[in-house]
């Protein structure tokens, strides 16, 4: 076969063409059309933990689990609250057995007996999703069965969700993990089915010292916006860039 | 040109159309970009309801007390118990109020429950530290806290 450079170049442009035509036939996305708002835009939801109030009684990580139908007995949790003691000598013990789900009953941490002459200062931290500004989650998620709503919570889809478990790997804080059950990512999203209510979060509703608050940051007058704005509050792991929508009272530098 | 060179370029062309046709009757017709970013907003846009109608099970003391049981709420609202959700105890609610089924809930009266606070953990500086504690191991090793303590009116004095 003889072929000129002319004819080849010809051929080529008319081949690339030809192989374009049936791409402009289908699209990629169907932006316009589903641009319609997801949730309500005025609502940004926003988490309060105050740690000073916090006993470790793990009455949310109970309420959690059966609310949102996690298995109760498998080692995973939406959310959970861990036990920091700090010794004399500067050393820092972490725990938090089946994740607080019946509390913190017992001395020993880990198995390790500490003598409360040797105790600098012991506290417990609730964790739960942070619903970040920039979910690392949200990025890596190869299908788009995970994703942020209009009013700031992250949520799975677990119908799309195909568990490659990237997300789980990306989360800094650790929050997401395998469902037992559905074979999908998992994790808290605030119990979107009772803030969108009006409700509380099961955890909120289940404290019963007020450790735990839930409200919308976008309104100044809402309480925990208020604490937000004009009290000393951190986030985990603000290094990160995540921008944790979840803040902390009382926060100690040992908190990993 | 030659057959020979158009036929797999037919190939080609016809192996992209059905990856096209695929996705078009795979893909649901509501996922997209549902707001400003591809990167935190391409979802199904069905499952933000999907989730909103995902049942409540958790009703409230509120819903317990002022609605139905008043007789007890009355001397449990005047105990430091107060601050404890009925169903804490008392197991969730779901749809209890509209069966009246009693044997849908379920009463916690386990040790395990109680010493969730009131295990002594002497930490100085924390709230548990404020909460009357004892070492479940010595205090009553074999009795249930409720055989002696009332929960919804734990006054030492009144016991």
């Amino acid at each position: 076969m003889s072929c000129s450079r002319r004819t080849l170049l010809k051929n080529a442009v008319k081949g690339c063409v030809a192989a374009s035509l049936p791409v402009s036939a289908f699209k990629f996305l169907s932006p316009a059309e589903a641009r319609a708002a997801v949730g309500d835009p005025a609502v940004r939801w926003g988490f309060l933990v105050d740690t000073t109030k916090c006993v470790g009684c793990g009455m949310c990580v109970k309420a959690c689990k059966k609310e949102n139908e996690v298995p109760y007995d498998a080692a995973v949790t939406r959310t959970w609250v861990e036990r920091y003691v700090i010794t004399r000598d500067n050393k820092s013990h972490v725990d938090s057995p089946m994740g607080a789900r019946d509390g913190f009953t017992d001395q020993k941490i880990d198995k390790l007996e500490i003598a409360p002459e040797d105790i600098a200062k012991a506290f417990f931290v609730p964790k739960l999703c942070n619903q970040c500004e920039n979910p690392a989650c949200v990025q890596v998620c190869p299908v788009g069965a995970t994703y942020k709503t209009r009013d700031g919570v992250v949520l799975i889809d677990r119908k799309w969700c195909i568990g490659c478990g990237y997300c789980i790997m990306a989360c800094p804080y650790g929050v997401r993990f395998f469902h037992p059950k559905y074979k999908v990512a998992e994790k808290c999203n605030f119990c979107y089915h009772r803030i969108t209510k009006g409700m509380d979060s099961a955890c909120v509703h289940a404290c019963p010292f007020g450790a735990r608050k839930i409200g919308d940051l976008k309104d100044e007058n809402d309480p925990v916006t208020q604490v937000i704005m004009n009290e000393r509050v951190a986030v985990l792991k603000d290094e990160y860039g995540t921008k944790p929508q979840v803040f902390y009272i009382g926060l100690d530098h040992n908190v990993r | 040109m030659k057959n020979h060179v158009l036929r797999p370029l037919w190939v080609a062309i016809a192996f992209v159309a059905l990856i096209f046709l695929a996705r078009y009757f795979l893909v649901p017709s509501d996922f997209g970009v549902q707001g400003e970013s591809f990167t935190y907003n391409y979802h199904r846009k069905s499952n933000v309801q999907e989730w909103k109608d995902f049942q409540v099970k958790y009703l409230g003391s509120d819903v317990c007390v002022v609605e139905c049981h008043s007789e007890n709420g009355e001397s449990l609202m005047a105990s430091p118990h107060a601050i404890i959700e009925c169903e804490n105890c008392h197991g969730p609610g779901v749809d209890h109020p509209e069966t009246e089924e009693p044997a849908a809930m379920s009463v916690d009266t386990s040790r395990l429950l109680c010493i969730r606070c009131h295990a002594d953990l002497n930490y100085p500086g924390t709230a548990r530290a404020a909460i009357p504690g004892i070492n479940p191991d010595e205090h009553n090793v074999d009795s249930e806290c409720v055989e002696c303590h009332n929960p919804h009116n734990p006054d030492l004095e009144e016991m």
